[in-house]
């Protein structure tokens, strides 16, 4: 059956069709992300970086675009999937009403899906016979915990950040040093070009439990900028992104130790970051831990995750009601034991 | 009316913001400014706690709006990544604005947006001071906070000296 998965919750509009579930194997006939493709044309110049209203002037384009990219029409879709939680309450409502509109449309069912599942099944989608338990470190912009992957549907924290998230204090790193936006990836480029031994930043709360904490780190930057004016950025970022991909690893490969999972795995946005994903590697070769890194398109926010959870979801929980609606807030997810 | 205080930790932060909890009502606006790093997420993290808000509260920068539920309904907020106040639109702030007690941090960006009636909240780096110490200053606009100036400097307690 395809499942035609539908993502709006942050800046992403996407759109993705997948084949098959979590059980039986998956495979994703397309996968569109408005960012990656040249429809900002279509949609009349400017898009505004956070805007409902620009989901809603991407949703026609992507829509169509990952219909054409798959070689299908609606009457070869089984189901629609979209994120309804968490996210902002406007952008959520575009995806929302997309699918609940193309589901009464093609007279398909509708399940509604969490993003942060969609996030969890994203190592799904490239390796279906993996075996759970897993430990998955889930970072980005928004997000930064160590989720022990029991069984499909069931999920534990066993770690998170006390207050910034990694992918946050990327950004927030970049601005200052006015590297520009979005910060990840610049960092991830300029550190090439630098030492990472240059600068020692701290290692918060390493050798101290699996919750994270970057707000210091974030700080310890910018107090030393305050100091030492004439440090190299290419070096500053070197040293700072050493420091978080340190905890990263380290706090990762604790988590599949104490909780004795099969695997590490990546998701978020930050997993996209080329020295996270090689060290990473590394760590847990070294440690004789199997690692499951998506491609990059699978870790950013996209909708073939969103289609492969709500494939699964749709099997073990049915259908969502069409009076199923959105639910804007963090700090009040119940997704998580 | 305006208030001037310094902390010199992130903890003394935390404490600061968890006195001035005792007089916050739902419906409140609490706008926080200051330099990257000053301390907005921690001043929060405080409030909160004072709030009686057991869950971790973590930055909203990149979810933009955090909601949680303690004494009162807290809805934290992060506007920084926003380039225009329209961009709030998403957010339906009058529903916040309504249901709880509202921290937004960054907040002087979507000024335009905001009732005129707020407690603000700048924190800042001391000119030429340790890593750790910051100086803080609270202005209280509008009749609501108008009314509680006395509480707000009796709340400041050991930190607060009177501008």
């Amino acid at each position: 059956m395809l499942t035609l998965g539908i993502e709006t919750s942050c800046d992403e509009t996407s759109v993705a069709i997948i084949e098959g579930d979590a059980d039986s194997g998956m495979t994703v006939l397309s996968n569109v992300i408005s960012s990656q493709v040249a429809l900002h044309a279509e949609a009349g110049g400017v898009v505004p970086e956070i805007a409902s209203r620009a989901h809603l002037t991407m949703m026609e384009p992507v829509l169509a675009q990952a219909l054409a990219d798959a070689g299908v029409t609606g009457k070869d879709i089984g189901a629609v999937a979209a994120t309804s939680e968490p996210g902002l309450i406007g952008a959520l409502l575009v995806g929302v009403s997309a699918g609940k509109a193309l589901s009464v449309a093609w007279n398909v069912p509708y399940v509604a899906v969490n993003h942060m599942e969609g996030h969890l099944f994203a190592t799904l989608l490239e390796n279906p016979g993996l075996e759970l338990p897993v430990v998955v470190l889930l970072v980005s912009g928004g997000h930064t915990m160590l989720v022990a992957m029991d069984q499909l549907g069931s999920y534990r924290v066993v770690g998170s950040t006390i207050d910034d998230a990694a992918g946050e204090a990327f950004d927030k790193v970049a601005r200052y040093l006015g590297l520009g936006y979005p910060g990840g990836p610049v960092i991830d480029r300029l550190a090439k070009e630098g030492d990472a031994k240059a600068i020692r930043f701290p290692r918060a709360l390493v050798g101290n439990g699996l919750d994270f904490s970057f707000s210091g780190m974030k700080t310890a930057v910018i107090n030393y900028v305050r100091k030492h004016p004439e440090a190299e950025n290419a070096d500053l970022a070197a040293s700072f992104q050493e420091a978080v991909v340190d905890v990263l690893v380290a706090k990762t490969i604790e988590a599949v130790k104490v909780t004795g999972a099969n695997a590490a795995c990546l998701g978020g946005g930050v997993a996209a970051n080329s020295r996270l994903r090689e060290r990473m590697a590394q760590a847990c070769k070294a440690e004789g831990i199997p690692a499951f890194i998506p491609g990059r398109e699978f870790c950013t926010d996209n909708a073939a995750m969103i289609a492969a959870a709500g494939a699964w979801r749709l099997k073990a929980d049915g259908p969502s009601g069409l009076d199923s609606g959105a639910t804007p807030s963090g700090g009040r997810s119940t997704l998580f034991a | 009316m305006e208030l001037r205080t310094a902390t010199n930790n992130p903890d003394q932060t935390k404490e600061l913001a968890a006195s001035l909890s005792r007089l916050v009502k739902s419906g409140d606006l609490v706008v926080l400014t200051g330099d990257m790093g000053a301390g907005k997420t921690c001043f929060t993290q405080g409030l909160a706690k004072g709030l009686g808000i057991e869950g971790r509260v973590t930055s909203p920068t990149f979810t933009l709006a955090n909601t949680y539920d303690g004494r009162l309904v807290l809805n934290h907020l992060d506007v920084y990544r926003l380039d225009d106040p329209s961009e709030t639109l998403d957010l339906d702030l009058p529903e916040m604005l309504e249901t709880g007690v509202t921290v937004i941090e960054w907040g002087e960006q979507i000024d335009a947006v905001l009732p005129a009636d707020r407690l603000e909240i700048e924190i800042r780096w001391p000119e030429n001071g340790e890593d750790d110490k910051r100086v803080i200053k609270l202005t209280a606009i509008g009749e609501t906070w108008l009314q509680r100036s006395g509480d707000l400097a009796r709340a400041t307690g050991e930190w607060a000296t009177k501008c």
